[in-house]
């Protein structure tokens, strides 16, 4: 199938990722797919619906409740020549696996001195709004920012969440895959033929003049929403599609700032500590002179994350988002 | 000096000296330490056609290990290491196990198994990189099939586990060995990986030495029941070997790879043992075990064992122990040199490895550093 040109018109990001997993099944024999209830299930988002019955058990494999046991064996079985693609079912259910990724799967590389390898993908459906139980909303993604070794990534529609996949699988580091669970089911276009560009590049996603959103994942639909909503006041917003928080292509934030010369920064995680801080500070030191305003963030509340029906408040919202646009532009 | 503080310094025989955990260990043992040898009936047959020259090997391969981990321990004291994890005590659980392993097959050590980086062929002064401390791990795991030293307890159990995973799925016969002592079985990562070895039925033999003392806590710290009988609840084989006895320690190894590569699964080989020296050169085991238990082990030395066996067997004549203690002294001199003239490693080593593929913010790290280093007048830095 991967011969073929074929350019599906409305895809859902989850059937985009399914897709990208089966044709990295298909073209290489050393990809295998383990989680929890991957198999005949096809996982609880149903991302790996069908794999197991094309690929069969040994290649698409559904392994005990046990995180570090993933992790774990995946780095075994990197070690003996295999790029395993796991699942962790909920972001909040990845910490048992955190000693093997931050302390075996990131330094392996290092601690080898060059000599071994570690393309491992960990996929971890991420954020909220889908009105979930305690542990099935969170976003860490700067927990595994912080650490060398890992790269990570976040799509934000279908084509991306193809192709990154792809690119994700490809490469020798290992990379933490998030995948923004709410937007699973919105559907875009992927054209399995052609690449749009390198995995670790932010892209524009609209082009503005008064001042410059940057989101990943689950929040790039948010700030479309939110400059389409300051234009209606006269207000041109950029948005800036990061696609990628480590490595993060602050070359492509500070040519945006440079440019409108004020930022906002959006994401569910926590503000304090989250990538946002790091972004304020880095564009702080390069754009010192260009900025007209102090950058502000818009994300979750240092907090546990809130049962379902207080969420909407806890999480950026479009009115939460134009609040800081207004206060930058304030300035 | 008060009779309080010599109290104080000397542990009390009630909380040094200690009931095992089992009420009476069942040990498989082929060699008592007055170096007799005693008949098996499951497991003579692992060694019954092993020739005096392979029980010679053995020997050398043990006095040699010894002779490398004390010249070790020495060169900590001398300051050329940071640190030293001693393996005395555990040579012939070490030699005997890596004695019974192909080339195909593959070790996840943790940082004291010398004796088995020793048969796997990796240089001895390549195991002191880290302790010196100028790399993490200072070896091709794949050229002598031993992965890097595993630092944090147990983790390598679940890497051995996945790695034996993918040879059942190659559909080669090769296995796979994981070390680990009594103080990692407390691991979750440990019981994990009984649980997914178990499950896909992997190639892998768990090799617990039991030396008695996690630093400084004792075993029943860790358990209720004798290690080996873990592996029951699991579902596959447990059994608990003479640590100290090399044949034994062979013979078991070999029968639990064979069930490995027959496609049996996994095996939990419990080896008795002891750490005669301190966890590292930076414990003080005086402030926690009596000497009198240290005693009671040198008496089952697995060392002196196998010379009163191979004497009484004339199977070595003071020949072969003269010559070998010559090479003994020459590999602690050599090993000395080489610790002596390993040099600091370029200060750009830092960022050299942090990614296979590269990273855009280690490059602006990197050039950052090298323009610092640079700004000094004498162009040698900081």
């Amino acid at each position: 199938m991967a011969a073929e040109t074929v350019t599906f018109k409305n895809m859902a990001l989850a059937k985009a990722i399914n897709e990208s997993l089966r044709r990295a099944l298909d073209t290489d024999p050393k990809v295998l797919v383990m989680g929890e209830d991957v198999g005949k299930l096809g996982g609880v988002f149903r991302v790996t619906d069908g794999l197991q019955k094309d690929f069969g058990e040994s290649r698409v494999v559904d392994t005990p409740l046990a995180e570090s046991g993933i992790v774990g064996t995946a780095i075994g079985l990197a070690l003996r020549g295999y790029r395993p693609v796991v699942e962790i079912q909920f972001d909040g259910f990845v910490f048992p696996a955190y000693d093997q990724i931050v302390t075996q799967l990131a330094k392996m590389h290092a601690r080898s001195l060059g000599k071994v390898k570690m393309p491992v993908v960990v996929r971890i459906p991420y954020g909220g709004g889908i009105g979930a139980v305690e542990h099935h909303s969170e976003s860490p993604e700067s927990l595994f920012a912080h650490v060398a070794g890992l790269k990570v990534v976040s799509p934000s529609n279908a084509s991306d969440a193809y192709w990154m996949m792809q690119q994700a699988i490809q490469s020798d580091d290992p990379v933490i895959f998030f995948e923004p669970k709410r937007r699973y089911w919105d559907k875009g276009e992927v054209n399995t033929e052609a690449i749009p560009g390198p995995l670790h590049k932010a892209r524009v996603v609209r082009e503005g003049t008064d001042l410059t959103l940057v989101a990943y994942g689950p929040m790039v639909k948010l700030c479309q929403e939110v400059a389409n909503a300051a234009a209606e006041e006269g207000k041109n917003l950029e948005v800036l599609d990061l696609r990628s928080v480590s490595p993060l292509d602050f070359d492509a934030i500070q040519a945006s700032v440079e440019k409108t010369r004020r930022l906002v920064v959006v994401h569910e995680a926590p503000v304090f500590f989250g990538s946002g801080a790091e972004i304020a500070a880095r564009i702080t030191e390069r754009c010192f002179y260009h900025l007209e305003a102090p950058v502000l963030r818009v994300g979750g509340y240092h907090a546990p994350y809130p049962p379902a029906r207080l969420e909407e408040e806890y999480l950026p919202s479009l009115d939460r988002v134009l609040d800081a646009v207004d206060r930058s532009l304030a300035y | 000096m008060t009779v309080e503080s010599t109290a104080a310094r000397k542990p009390r025989r009630s909380a040094g000296t200690r009931k095992s955990p089992s009420t009476k260990p069942e040990l498989v043992q082929l060699l008592t330490p007055e170096g007799k040898r005693v008949k098996n009936v499951e497991y003579d047959k692992y060694v019954a056609d092993i020739t005096p020259e392979e029980l010679r090997g053995l020997y050398r391969d043990m006095v040699l290990t010894r002779r490398f981990d004390a010249e070790a321990t020495s060169l900590q004291r001398q300051g050329e290491l940071g640190l030293w994890a001693s393996l005395l005590g555990q040579e012939a659980a070490q030699i005997g196990s890596g004695r019974a392993l192909r080339d195909d097959d593959y070790v996840f050590p943790t940082y004291r198994e010398h004796g088995v980086a020793w048969c796997r062929g990796v240089d001895p002064t390549n195991l002191l990189g880290m302790f010196r401390g100028v790399n993490n791990g200072g070896w091709d795991p794949n050229s002598n099939n031993f992965h890097l030293y595993t630092i944090v307890i147990g983790s390598q159990t679940l890497h051995a586990t996945g790695y034996a995973m993918g040879i059942a799925k190659d559909g080669a016969d090769s296995a796979v060995i994981a070390y680990f002592g009594d103080g990692a079985s407390s691991q979750g990562d440990v019981a994990e990986s009984f649980t997914f070895s178990a499950v896909y039925n992997a190639p892998v033999v768990f090799f617990c030495q039991n030396n008695q003392w996690a630093i400084s806590e004792p075993t029943e710290k860790q358990t209720r029941v004798p290690l080996y009988q873990r592996a029951q609840g699991f579902g596959f084989p447990g059994v608990r070997v003479d640590g100290n006895d090399v044949l034994a320690s062979l013979a078991v190894t070999k029968w639990a790879l064979e069930r490995a590569r027959a496609g049996e699964g996994p095996t939990l080989v419990e080896a008795y043992t002891y750490r005669m020296g301190a966890h590292t050169t930076s414990d003080d085991p005086s402030k926690y075990r009596a000497d009198e238990e240290r005693e009671a082990w040198e008496a089952k030395d697995p060392i002196l064992r196998l010379r009163r066996y191979l004497e009484a067997a004339n199977h070595a004549d003071e020949g072969f122990f003269a010559e070998l203690e010559t090479e003994s002294e020459a590999l602690g001199r050599r090993v000395r040199e080489a610790v002596r003239a390993m040099p600091d490693p370029d200060r750009f080593a830092i960022f050299e490895h942090a990614y296979a593929d590269g990273h855009a913010l280690v490059d602006e790290e990197r050039a950052g550093f090298a323009a610092y280093q640079a700004s000094f007048a004498d162009g040698e830095g900081a």
